[in-house]
């Protein structure tokens, strides 16, 4: 691939634009089906892209006595790491015999990495309500994150033990999506939950809640810094289910991966509507003694061959 | 490039709610406001929990010795352009309370107040169209 044709597939197909604006027109689909849930009427389409401009054009606040390079490199870490992600996600789903080995470990990586973003820049910034959202960030990441590594395991299991993602979809063109078993079943319940909490989607906004400590962790964000943290957000919110797809569902190479993604999407703005927010202690028990069990469950069905 | 700034500000104000020392019929009122019923989400508005975020400051109540400096800070932290619209008679003129030793004035001694709505509370009715005409003197 040619110079120009790598700069294209990073920043604009289907790499940083590209992602990014799928991703903020679903958070627009999020806050139109919220507005219906809510019997309202609901924000226009350019609301999402409104509201970034707007942050883009804004004064960015630097706190006094925080510290300007880990406060700045927050946001930037995520959003490199999520462009990463689009372009190897997009690669190997068109062309899954093509990828290098252990993907799928980088991948894992590649998902870290916005939450880690997220906890230096938020610890850089010198605020005591930052600190408390940077602590139940630490608290919320190693919850979710014990079930997600779980269940992958289970399914490059499931792969006869390749931890490349190109030969997990192979796998799966050959015999049939992951989901259709019970093992399956269960690993897309739990990596459905790990994204809710990941997303900081309701049940587990716990690190932002904004009625507790104001918005946690991005209390001192403003303008362009705020901005790139929206976008990393709505970027995870369009990969994290084109992830759970190519994982369990048989990769997004045809038309039918867009009614399934809409069905993911439609099932956490649902699950964000319906609940309200619980504690992180309860949070912590609910990973790892309810979803870490069954996952665990998974995990021996996977070995079985369920 | 100002007029893209313009519309990304007229079309998602973010509010502050700086809840002054009011008595809280004012902010039981722009409570209202946030409510399905009125729906401000519509217009992009949206209620925030910290002034880092907040385009729109909200005041209510009665400026008086101890609060000048508390509104002072939160007017300094808000990124600027930031509007500021004062709700409740109390904002415009001090209302019942001019004749006390603890008042220190009208909000627009100290700070720049774009739009004053007065009402004791006023309607949420009254408030959308303030924060409309706030929005159409940008």
């Amino acid at each position: 691939m040619s110079v120009f044709g790598v700069l294209f597939s990073y920043l604009i197909f289907p790499g940083f634009i590209f992602t990014a604006m799928i991703g903020l027109f679903l958070t627009w689909i999020d806050r139109k089906v919220t507005a219906r849930i809510h019997w309202r009427v609901g924000p226009p389409w350019y609301q999402p892209y409104a509201d970034f401009l707007k942050l883009l054009l804004k004064e960015t606040i630097i706190p006094e006595g925080s510290s300007k390079v880990f406060f700045l490199l927050g946001p930037i870490l995520g959003l490199v790491s999520m462009t990463i992600l689009a372009v190897m996600l997009f690669s190997m789903n068109m062309n899954p015999g093509a990828t290098f080995l252990g993907d799928l470990i980088v991948i894992i990586y590649l998902l870290a990495l916005p939450p880690i973003g997220l906890m230096i820049g938020a610890s850089a910034s010198k605020n005591p309500l930052a600190s408390v959202g940077v602590s139940r960030e630490m608290t919320q990441y190693f919850a979710y994150e014990l079930p997600f590594l779980i269940t992958i395991a289970g399914v490059i299991l499931k792969a006869g033990g390749s931890i490349r993602l190109g030969d997990i979809i192979l796998a799966q063109h050959a015999s049939g999506p992951f989901l259709y078993s019970i093992s399956g079943v269960i690993g897309a319940v739990v990596i459905l939950l790990s994204m809710q909490a990941k997303l900081g989607f309701v049940p587990f906004d716990i690190p932002e809640a904004e009625q507790e400590i104001m918005a946690g962790v991005y209390i001192e964000y403003s303008g362009v810094a705020f901005a790139m943290f929206r976008i990393v957000r709505a970027m995870m919110l369009f990969l994290l289910p084109l992830f759970l797809i190519s994982l369990l569902w048989g990769g997004f190479g045809d038309w039918w991966a867009i009614p399934k993604f809409l069905l993911i999407i439609v099932l956490m703005i649902l699950i964000k509507n319906t609940n309200p927010r619980i504690r992180i202690d309860q949070s912590l028990r609910f990973f790892w003694l309810g979803i870490g069990v069954l996952s665990v469950i998974g995990l021996v069905l996977a070995v079985y061959g369920l | 490039m100002a007029n893209a700034k313009l519309w990304g500000l007229k079309k998602s104000p973010w509010v502050f709610h700086v809840a002054a020392a009011s008595c809280n019929n004012c902010d039981i009122e722009i409570l209202d406001v946030l409510t399905p019923r009125w729906d401000v989400e519509r217009f992009g508005i949206v209620l925030v929990g910290s002034p880092r975020h907040a385009d729109a400051l909200l005041v209510t109540g009665v400026l008086n010795r101890k609060s000048l400096s508390r509104v002072l800070r939160v007017y300094e932290q808000t990124p600027k352009p930031c509007l500021v619209i004062g709700v409740g008679t109390c904002t415009c003129d001090n209302h019942m309370f001019t004749p006390s030793y603890n008042v220190v004035g009208p909000y627009d001694k100290h700070i720049p107040v774009d739009v004053f709505i007065p009402g004791c509370p006023p309607k949420p009715e009254a408030i959308i169209s303030g924060v409309v005409k706030a929005l159409a003197r940008l």
